[in-house]
């Protein structure tokens, strides 16, 4: 690790302030930014500790909830009205990182968690253009089996690791920023970037901005939702693929839907085209399969990752039935 | 302000590139807490703050102040063994022992959680209060120490002999 400051900051007011030098990086719960600094993949100046700040979650006049950036993994998964208006959410966070990591990850950190691609994470063997932009991507022709299938570029095909945002995602969740400009609110699906020509701008977020909290509007259908995660041991394992789903049916037919992909992308992927195909659709196998070929037909897949896409398309079927109560 | 180790007030170190693990193991000779992967990966390094069980190698020693750390030297001694401590002696819940410390964090705290009722990932309903005490939610709930010995069935049993009545 490369020498740093550390300093707590005392509210939301304190921590812009102190971020708007450069250099500064905030800290929550440290899982993931004392791992980077520690490969001086990440080599802050100062490290600013937010992870006081913002950590309750409380009801909205609307009927949603607003999750403080603070909160624990563990604290947001055990909460009692996620537990019964969002079980998704509940369900992504569990399946997430171990126990002892929840318990110590916040909902800010969770959202800036960085890609676990072997290339990122190896400074002294390995080119990677979000470590060193304009280098080259070693896992294009390298070991790139958990890479991306949507959205991807020539630049970069890392995925975004997060479980939480693939629920954030489809629950139509607004992230809460404090910067140098004042307050200003972003819809989530719109926070992470695809690569492009820069994967190292991984969010819209500009130097020295806070995340001061997460809003779920109130979404009723999503009381009955699921996320389901793939991956390549039981537990304690990042996804291969993941879906986040909830439907609401009336008279057989599909009223409303929102699904998201997790492991699939850059970014949290809304599957918005499957949701179109859905709406108004009979609620079936038939229906179902049908949408997750539509999202997937946008697929561009690699030698070795080419099995995410059938692997994707039968986890949103499964998922789907499940919740519709119809067999797979 | 000060971090209290096992009871006792300790002064952060001056430089905050100290994890709490090598305070523990290099400047307070607190040996029992383990480094395995020091990248989050094993959860021999797990220890308790104000009674959460963390892993202290992402953990900068700087974090704690002001917050209580237990060890395992402040669960049991080798005299007095702590009865989960007996337990994981009765069960064969080690082979070599490295993996035990954490567990042994790991599994105390892990009761307090399902006694909590906070959900697994195995958990069939998330909206329900009370979580039954299964094997199957033992297992997922310490799949985050990882036993290169493979001591998982010992494990398992000291756990569920000890703690079965505490959880419910
Ligand atoms: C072994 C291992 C396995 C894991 N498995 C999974 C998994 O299966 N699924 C999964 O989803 N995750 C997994 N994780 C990742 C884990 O979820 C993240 O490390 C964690 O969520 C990060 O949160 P944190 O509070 O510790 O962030 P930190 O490490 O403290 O920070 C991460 C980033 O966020 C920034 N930041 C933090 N708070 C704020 C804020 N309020 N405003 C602005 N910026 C902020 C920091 O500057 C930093 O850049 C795993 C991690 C490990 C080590
Ligand atoms: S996929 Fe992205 S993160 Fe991985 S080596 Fe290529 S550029 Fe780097
Ligand atoms: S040493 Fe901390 S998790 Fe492995
Ligand atoms: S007893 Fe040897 S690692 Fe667990």
């Amino acid at each position: 690790m490369t020498p740093f400051k550390y300093t707590r900051a005392s509210d939301a007011a304190d921590a812009v302030r102190k971020g708007a030098a450069t250099g500064v990086k905030f800290l929550g719960g440290g899982t993931n930014l004392v791992d980077l600094m520690r490969e001086t993949i990440e080599r802050p100046g100062e490290l600013v500790d937010v992870s006081g700040l913002s950590t309750e979650i409380v009801e909205t006049d609307e009927g949603g909830l607003r999750i403080g950036a603070g909160v624990r993994n563990t604290a947001l998964a055990e909460h009692r009205r996620v537990r019964t208006a969002y079980p998704m959410l509940t369900r992504a966070m569990v399946s997430g990182a171990s126990a002892q990591i929840r318990n110590m990850a916040t909902v800010g950190g969770n959202l800036l968690q960085r890609t676990r691609c072997s290339y990122f994470y190896d400074e002294d063997g390995s080119r990677c253009n979000k470590r060193v932009p304009g280098e080259g991507c070693d896992a294009i022709e390298g070991f790139h089996r958990g890479h991306a299938i949507l959205g991807a570029s020539d630049a970069c095909i890392a995925v975004h690791p997060s479980d939480m945002c693939v629920a954030l995602a489809a629950l139509d969740a607004v992230v809460h920023i404090e910067g140098a400009k004042g307050a200003r609110t972003v819809p989530l699906v719109d926070f992470h970037c695809l690569p492009g020509d820069r994967p190292d701008i991984e969010t819209v977020l500009e130097p020295g901005d806070l995340i001061t909290a997460v809003e779920l509007p109130p979404m009723p259908f999503a009381a009955a939702s699921t996320y389901r995660k793939v991956r390549d041991r039981a537990s304690y394992a990042f996804a291969l693929v993941s879906v986040a789903a909830a439907i609401e049916i009336e008279d057989g037919q599909v009223r409303d839907v929102r699904i998201a992909l997790g492991g699939v992308a850059h970014k949290p992927w809304r599957a918005t085209r499957a949701e179109a195909a859905l709406r108004g659709a009979p609620a079936g196998e038939t229906a179902f399969a049908g949408a997750a070929a539509t999202e997937l037909a946008g697929a561009r897949p690699l030698a070795d990752n080419a099995f995410k896409v059938r692997l994707a398309e039968r986890t949103i079927v499964s998922v789907l039935c499940e919740l519709a109560g119809v067999t797979a | 302000m000060s971090i209290t180790i096992n009871g006792k007030a300790v002064d952060p170190p001056e430089d905050p590139r100290v994890s709490l693990l090598d305070l523990l193991r290099d400047h307070l000779a607190l040996p029992g807490a383990k480094m395995g992967c020091n990248q989050g990966a094993c959860g021999a390094c797990t220890v308790l703050v104000d009674g959460e069980r963390v892993l202290s190698c992402l953990t900068l020693a700087a974090q704690m102040e002001g917050r209580s750390v237990t060890t395992i030297e402040g669960i049991g001694s080798p005299d007095v063994l702590a009865p989960l401590q007996q337990a994981f002696v009765e069960h064969d819940g080690f082979q070599c022992g490295y993996c035990t410390p954490g567990q042994i964090c790991s599994a105390l705290a892990m009761v307090e959680e399902l006694r909590r009722g906070v959900p697994s990932h195995v958990t069939g309903d998330v909206s329900s209060e009370a979580i039954a005490f299964s094997s199957e939610e033992l297992r997922e709930r310490m799949s985050g120490n990882l036993c290169r010995c493979g001591a998982y069935n010992g494990i398992i049993d000291a756990i569920t002999a000890t703690c079965r009545e505490t959880a419910e």
